[in-house]
């Protein structure tokens, strides 16, 4: 089987969007959960690169892919700072014992 | 070459992604996650991505870090790990399934790639996805003003202490006042 460098890429793209679903389905912690939804993005900024790579316009693959980072950014930072505020209030990352909201 | 490149990439990137997500402690699993970060970046750089490469590096090994170390300082090191709510085993399943699926319908695009001219980013980002750019202005300053919001629950409550004080140091005041129109 005769693999071009793109399929590779392709590879590694699925092999690290899948590391990162396993973990969003498993993890509870709430930091982790940050770390976990920066894999996936990770995952999703090659996928871009490698779609714009394949249909011959790079630069619109690299246009979407610094926007999804700008966003994945925002989201984790004001992730964090919630998080910082739930171990203040709550005394736990855990996002199942989270239920003070529930009715 | 370039293919044994690629491959030791993705594996050490899957990898790294791995042992961030299993490790006990969150410092560590910050710090292979700078390593799944400069992995992406290196291969961004080897597609041809130069710019994202250099914002990957920059934002993904270096900002986010940085937010997760101070997180982590602010915090504590919370080694609780909790068992998941889903099997393990199911989820295994489905992730297996979705990651099957994603090659599917991703390999006959990659397969056959198209050449064309070379577009520059500046001219993709300036020309004809101008309002990305102002939307990212608009998330930066959201997120600006979030991370604000929430981190500034010291000042109110130093404003609240300050005012029970006022209203302690005044009460006798008052006090005094009514014994005297009282007399």
């Amino acid at each position: 089987m005769n693999l071009s460098p793109l399929d590779i890429v392709l590879l590694g793209t699925v092999l690290l969007l899948a590391v990162g679903f396993y973990g969003l389905l498993i993890t509870r912690n709430l930091i982790k959960l940050v770390l976990v939804l920066q894999i996936l993005v990770k995952a999703a900024v090659m996928a871009l690169a490698l779609a714009g790579k394949s249909s011959g316009n790079l630069g619109l693959g690299q246009s979407l892919a610094a926007t999804v980072i700008v966003a994945d950014t925002v989201v984790a930072v004001v992730a964090l700072a919630l998080a910082v505020q739930v171990r203040k209030h709550a005394g736990t990352l855990d996002v199942t014992k989270l239920s003070s909201l529930r009715g | 070459m370039e293919n044994i490149a690629y491959l030791l990439l993705g594996l050490a990137a899957a990898f790294c992604a791995y042992r961030a997500m299993i490790s006990k402690h969150l410092l560590p699993s910050a710090l292979y996650l700078a390593c799944v970060s400069a992995s992406v970046s290196i291969s961004l750089y080897l597609l041809g991505a130069y710019e994202v490469a250099v914002i990957e590096l920059s934002v993904g090994a270096g900002l986010v870090t940085v937010m997760l170390v101070y997180t982590l300082s602010v915090v504590g090191e919370d080694t609780y790990d909790p068992a998941s709510v889903i099997p393990k085993p199911l989820a295994l399943l489905v992730v297996g399934v979705i990651a099957v699926l994603a090659a599917w319908m991703a390999y006959p695009v990659v397969s056959r790639p198209v050449a064309s001219g070379e577009v520059l980013l500046a001219d993709v980002l300036w020309k004809q996805r101008a309002l990305d750019v102002w939307v990212q202005v608009a998330l930066i300053f959201s997120g600006v003003m979030g991370v604000l919001g929430l981190l500034s629950e010291r000042t109110i409550k130093i404003k609240e202490e300050q005012i029970l004080q006022m209203a302690e140091t005044e009460k006798p005041i008052a006090i005094q006042m009514e014994e005297e129109m009282r007399v």
